[in-house]
């Protein structure tokens, strides 16, 4: 599905260069849940903006779903952004003057889908998250978990294969926290990749694996098996507090 | 939800959406429409109203010949000839004749006689009364100071020859001395107790006035009857000339003094002695004055629109760091940098025509309502038919559009430069 050789991403930042990602090998197979953890300035945002096509690399190599993913036109970029990827973000960045269904129908006005049918479909997701009733509510008017939903449900409408999700439980308390991530599992479940970035340990306990970056290269990468660990040891630890 | 049918149409689509982007951020759509509506607004007002001034005082004048000067005489200053000074003396008769037939740079020769001498009410007919200006000219003035008939017709050389007791009489005239309705063609009015008969009723072309008084307060009677019927001889007190193409009327007029005063014994060098007046030179001011007006006008207007221009873009500025998360996430969820620059750039520009649009209807029904106020004043003032001139108004609304997709071209292009996750990560 996503397939990373050797990438090499730097930012100019005037007469110097910023080194960010050294070389980064990752394969991610159809329908993972994996998390990127590292701490801040470790390249995770960049290794992100990479994967969603919102950036481009240096050096290397990025095949998604067969695709080389290089030095496209932004157009290009887009289409196949709207086409294969939905985001959610850690603060919701829902648009404020648009009401939830209209803002879970936004990727659908981009394919060019009348309003009639994108409100219908919207509806439809809406309904999935449970936020019928609040179809016609401001994001102002709505709680944390509510709004993270919504966002949520606007990365589903146009059926991506990937789901990439910057920090999503950052702004929300735990118990909300779980449940985004509940929610994300029963995404993951239907068959689509979810890519979560974060840096909490308990969060990215609940994905298959962990990405961990460090100093712009991929430190550890922690899989299924030594996952469970990974989480009887939290548990234990959590237990014991 | 609005906008249904409009379902099928990409551009209905984008309109709505656009509206609907406007309507729900009301403030800033109305700080960006305000700063445009004020510049057309200010523009059309200050450019009408000097158009207003401009006319008001033209048309007091236009009709007035600009190539003519006036003599009229005043007491020597220096005695000369054998005269003592501070002598009275007055042109003659055989002063216009002999100018008409020796300078051939005289175009039109009019003199004048002034016949409200007496005072008081000069005028009567029946148990009517009132006092006017009697002016004895001939039928050249009128070719000097424009008049045209409201009813009847002007004093023409017929009257002259056979010294007719004829009269034009101002509308004011006809207004106090006839009863509504009457028609006073051909009736009878005692001018300082002589019969006239009236053959027209004449409205002053210009406001430029010689004498004094009111011009629609005026009877003006054939130069050589007013002679004979008041004994005036072969006095003339004031007379009025043209001069030919080609021929500075200044020139004319220091040639002409030149030579009146060798014909009366008037010293050369007395500067008191005869009185004239250029009606050139007050032109040449007043074209000066109204190409100051046009100038401020166009200063002030380019100005003002500058300053709504530079209130679009600001206002675009502003709103930008609202705009760059906004930009980001329509992004990351498929918009091309193209649909987000489109976007924008036709709010903007819609913006920008709908608040030209009202600016530009406000601007013209202030000037609208100021027309009506002026026209129950009458054409007395100084300041009339304001109006805007269309290609102006056109052209600025023109720059306005211009400005407004620069307006919003800049912030979009600045907006779609940042990363998208940069954009959405920056806090607003």
């Amino acid at each position: 599905m996503i397939k990373l050789n050797n990438i090499h991403k730097s930012y100019e930042m005037g007469n110097n260069s910023l080194h960010v990602l050294k070389g980064i090998d990752l394969e991610i197979e159809q329908g993972d849940f994996v998390s990127i953890m590292g701490s801040s300035g470790s390249g995770k945002s960049t290794l992100l903006n990479i994967l969603g096509m919102l950036d481009n690399y240096d050096k290397g190599s990025y095949h998604l779903a067969g695709n080389l993913i290089q030095n496209m036109s932004e157009k290009k970029s887009a289409k196949l952004r709207n086409d294969m990827v939905g985001f959610v973000f850690q603060s919701f960045n829902l648009i404020s003057f648009k009401n939830a269904m209209e803002n879970v129908a936004l990727p659908l006005y981009y394919k060019g889908i009348p309003r009639k049918k994108r409100n219908l479909i919207a509806m439809e997701y809406l309904e999935k998250m449970g936020l019928k009733e609040w179809a016609n509510h401001m994001p102002n008017e709505m709680s944390g978990g509510q709004k993270q939903r919504v966002a949520i449900a606007r990365a589903l409408i146009s059926n991506p294969k990937i789901i990439l999700a910057d920090e999503p439980t950052g702004a929300l308390d735990s118990a909300t926290s779980y449940e985004v991530m509940e929610i994300l599992k029963d995404v993951n479940d239907s068959g689509i990749t979810v890519i979560i970035v974060t840096h909490e340990h308990d969060i990215a306990a609940l994905t298959n694996q962990i990405i961990r970056l460090k100093d712009g290269l991929i430190h550890e990468i922690i899989r299924n098996g030594e996952l469970k660990e990974f989480k009887k040891n939290l548990i234990r630890g959590l237990e014991i507090a | 939800m609005e906008g249904q049918g409009g379902g099928y149409m990409f551009d209905l689509d984008l309109w709505s959406e656009i509206i609907s982007a406007l309507k729900k951020n009301r403030m800033r759509s109305f700080m960006t429409a305000f700063g445009v509506f004020w510049g057309i607004f200010m523009l059309i007002v200050m450019s009408g109203a000097g158009k207003a001034l401009e006319n008001g005082v033209l048309d007091g004048v236009k009709a007035f010949a600009t190539n003519s000067a006036f003599f009229w005489t005043d007491r020597t200053s220096i005695p000369y000839a054998g005269f003592q000074r501070g002598r009275n003396w007055h042109y003659e008769t055989a002063d216009i004749q002999y100018i008409r037939d020796n300078v051939k740079e005289v175009e039109y020769l009019s003199p004048r006689l002034f016949g409200n001498e007496q005072g008081g009410n000069n005028t009567i007919r029946g148990e009517r009364t009132g006092a006017y200006q009697v002016y004895g000219d001939y039928p050249d003035y009128f070719k000097i100071d424009r008049w045209s008939t409201n009813k009847g017709r002007l004093i023409n050389e017929i009257d002259m020859l056979q010294e007719r007791k004829v009269c034009d009489i101002g509308e004011r005239v006809e207004e106090v001395m006839f009863a509504k309705g009457e028609n006073p063609i051909g009736q009878y009015l005692k001018i300082n107790g002589v019969y006239f008969q009236v053959v027209g009723v004449i409205h002053a072309e210009t406001r430029i006035n010689i004498g004094g008084g009111k011009k629609e307060e005026t009877i003006i009677i054939p130069y050589t009857t007013m002679q004979k019927a008041y004994n005036f001889g072969n006095v003339v007190y004031f007379f009025s000339v043209t001069a030919q193409k080609g021929t500075k009327v200044s020139d004319l007029e220091d040639k002409l003094k030149v030579l009146l005063k060798a014909r009366h014994k008037v010293a050369p060098e007395d500067l008191q002695a005869i009185g004239s007046f250029n009606i050139e030179k007050e032109f040449v001011k007043f074209s000066a004055l109204f190409l100051g007006i046009q100038v401020l006008t166009w200063i002030v207007g380019i100005g003002t629109l500058l300053a709504g221009v530079i209130g679009v873009s600001n206002i675009m500025l502003v709103i930008i760091k609202e705009r760059t998360q906004e930009i980001g996430i329509q992004r990351a969820i498929g918009a091309t940098p193209a649909t987000v620059i489109k976007h924008i750039v036709a709010e903007s520009v819609f913006l920008t025509v709908m608040a030209g649009y009202v600016g530009l209807s406000l601007g013209v029904g202030v000037l609208e309502i100021l027309n009506r106020i002026l026209l129950q004043a009458g054409d007395k003032m100084f300041f009339r038919n304001p109006h805007v001139d269309l290609t102006m108004a056109l052209s600025a609304l023109a720059v306005l559009v211009v400005a407004g997709i620069i307006a919003g071209l800049i912030p979009a292009k600045r907006a779609v430069s940042i990363k998208p996750i940069d954009a959405i990560r920056d806090e607003g």
